[in-house]
């Protein structure tokens, strides 16, 4: 079989090209048949890094669907007495549910600000030079990278002086710190990709800046913007530290619910779990929009 | 690259930026230069203190302790997660559904909250209700990450390897793609071995990203605080105990402002150093292209 096809294979080459390459043709496909052997390899290497990387998930997902006494009785692969008892402690208590809402809310305004200040800024970066714009770019780079522990007191404080500790846009505020600068710069990296020509023709053309920002620009980026979004909605959904601090009742992030109520009832694994679990969705959701450009958004539209 | 228009108008576009930034971070690092030199009893009383707080914290074997585990901690998550981060990335499909299927897979542990991370580390590697834990007793490991410093190290890193490779992994897999089919081509003509393949046509265009990677993992990795927060709570001892929880212990928890503030400064003035120099290094490479 193998053989059959090798010379198949090689027989157009031999006639396309003359005899030389009929010498060849045997090391050709020794080499293809490595590539092969490799691809399988890769693939292999691969399904077991996935299976090694959702293993935990799994297991926080089985755990979800079991009632405590099974948790602690033994160790299994799927659970025996399948039970949605966890969720529905979850959905059925607005101090539960009220988390996700909260998270929710203060994730969505926290990507609208952050988008929003950020497109034009990014624009200005993207075209124009300035007075000082590469000490601004760095000064927002060096906000990405400050650890939000040091800012946790003044921001508790500064929050609570104008009124606006436990609301859902302190939180969305406290996290532009390190949203906003990675909008302009993930902004910045597409904008940058996108020829000046367009501009300069739209200018002539007769749009004014804003027109033609609006109808022109913004839909050329918009696998961009669209990425910056995801970026915005993922930092600001899986920080904990800013959210819990600034919130104590009203506000409070289901992250920070997940925390307390465990340690008050004696460890409930079963719905730690569902909690867990129901954290994990939001995310799957986003990123299945943007799939295809998530890994050039990862390298902040730098590649 | 074309030449950028000089406009000063610019800053007109910015100014929102500037304003909201300078609103969560100016103004709070205000308050913390502040603290940082007095002595605060309560609202109404605090005395200048100079250089005092800074002299005591520099001085501090609690934060040295925590400084130096904060760098063997970053190097060791770096040394582990760039190599096997690049392998993912060279074995990931290119083409078709399963490529877009396994984007999505590899990214799911950097979309969970951090909390969520500890807790599903903390609930996998107990002995009687976790796998990995279960596991390790039945091939025979004495393994308690609860009690053990160096068990609790390796699941620390274990998590965050587990965490965060993934970002390193679809970094290089972007910067592969970016990579033209013709210089495969090439190879092939050439006979190139496979690790010639990588180390003359792949690597050389992996820098870029690779040194973003490199930068976003070493930062992040330097105020980790969340996971290894519920996973073991600093402990045991104060073995697991990083640099931002060092800071939160003293802040909340002890509330010795002054002390907590010079303290604050001095770590962030180490990370804006670091990154000053990745900075510079991002921005040379990309005017030498």
């Amino acid at each position: 079989m193998t053989q059959s096809s090798t010379t198949h294979d090689s027989k157009p080459s031999a006639a396309k090209y003359g005899t030389a390459e009929t010498i060849q043709a045997p090391v050709y496909s020794h080499a293809e048949r490595k590539a092969r052997n490799a691809t399988r390899r890769s693939r292999l290497g691969m399904v077991l890094y996935l299976v090694l990387l959702l293993l935990p998930i799994y297991w926080l997902l089985n755990m979800s669907f079991k009632t405590n006494t099974e948790i602690l009785s033994g160790l299994s692969f799927f659970p025996e007495n399948f039970t949605l008892e966890n969720y529905a402690k979850i959905f059925g208590d607005p101090t539960w549910y009220m988390g996700y809402i909260n998270s929710t809310l203060y994730v969505v305004m926290n990507m609208v600000i952050s988008l929003l200040v950020a497109l034009p800024a990014a624009y200005a970066f993207s075209r124009y030079r300035f007075v000082g714009d590469k000490h601004m770019f760095f000064w927002l780079l060096s906000n990405r990278m400050a650890p939000p522990a040091v800012f946790l007191l003044p921001f508790f404080q500064l929050y609570s002086s104008v009124g606006l500790f436990d609301t859902h846009i302190a939180v969305a505020l406290a996290h532009c710190l390190f949203n906003v600068p990675l909008a302009v710069w993930i902004l910045e990296g597409f904008m940058s990709g996108v020829p000046r020509e367009i501009d300069e023709t739209a200018y002539i053309d007769g749009y004014s800046f804003p027109k033609f920002f609006v109808r022109i620009f913004i839909p050329l980026i918009r696998s961009g913007i669209g990425v910056t979004a995801f970026f915005c909605f993922m930092f600001s959904w899986v920080e904990l530290l800013l959210a819990r601090t600034l919130t104590s009742v009203e506000a409070k992030p289901i992250a920070a619910i997940m925390t307390r109520t465990v340690s008050a009832s004696g460890m409930d694994w079963g719905l730690l779990a569902a909690a867990g679990v129901l954290t994990i969705i939001p995310g799957m959701l986003v990123i299945y929009f943007v799939r295809n450009h998530v890994a050039k958004g990862f390298a902040l539209g730098r590649v | 690259m074309q030449t950028k228009v000089e406009n000063n108008k610019a800053w007109f576009l910015v100014l929102p930026v500037f304003i909201i930034v300078a609103f969560s971070a100016i103004i709070p690092l205000m308050t913390v230069v502040n603290y940082s030199v007095q002595d605060i009893f309560d609202q109404n009383t605090s005395y200048f203190v100079g250089a005092e707080w800074f002299k005591q914290v520099m001085l501090d074997s609690r934060l040295h302790d925590a400084l130096i585990r904060q760098f063997l901690f970053s190097l060791t998550i770096l040394l582990i997660e760039i190599p096997l981060g690049i392998g993912v990335a060279l074995m990931m499909p290119t083409k078709g559904k399963s490529a877009s299927l396994c984007l999505i897979l590899v990214a799911i542990p950097l979309l969970i909250p951090w909390n969520v991370v500890g807790t599903i580390w903390q609930i996998f590697g107990r002995e009687d209700i976790g796998l990995f834990g279960a596991f390790m007793s039945t091939i025979g490991v004495d393994y308690n990450y609860a009690s053990d410093p160096f068990d609790a190290w390796a699941t620390v890193v274990l998590m965050d390897v587990w965490h965060w490779t993934p970002l390193v992994a679809l970094l290089c897999y972007s910067g592969l793609r970016a990579i033209p089919e013709v210089y495969y081509q090439a190879a092939r003509i050439d006979q190139a071995s496979r690790w010639a393949v990588f180390r003359y046509i792949q690597l050389p265009k992996l820098t870029n990203v690779l040194i973003i990677g490199v930068l976003l993992r070493f930062m992040d990795s330097f105020m980790i605080y969340t996971e290894p927060f519920v996973l073991t709570g600093g402990g045991p001892g104060s073995s697991t105990t990083f640099l931002s929880q060092a800071l939160v212990q003293q802040a909340i928890g002890q509330f010795d402002l002054g002390p907590a503030a010079a303290f604050s400064l001095v770590y962030f003035l180490i990370i804006l150093l670091v990154c000053w120099v990745f900075y510079t290094t991002i921005m040379n490479m990309q005017k030498d292209k």
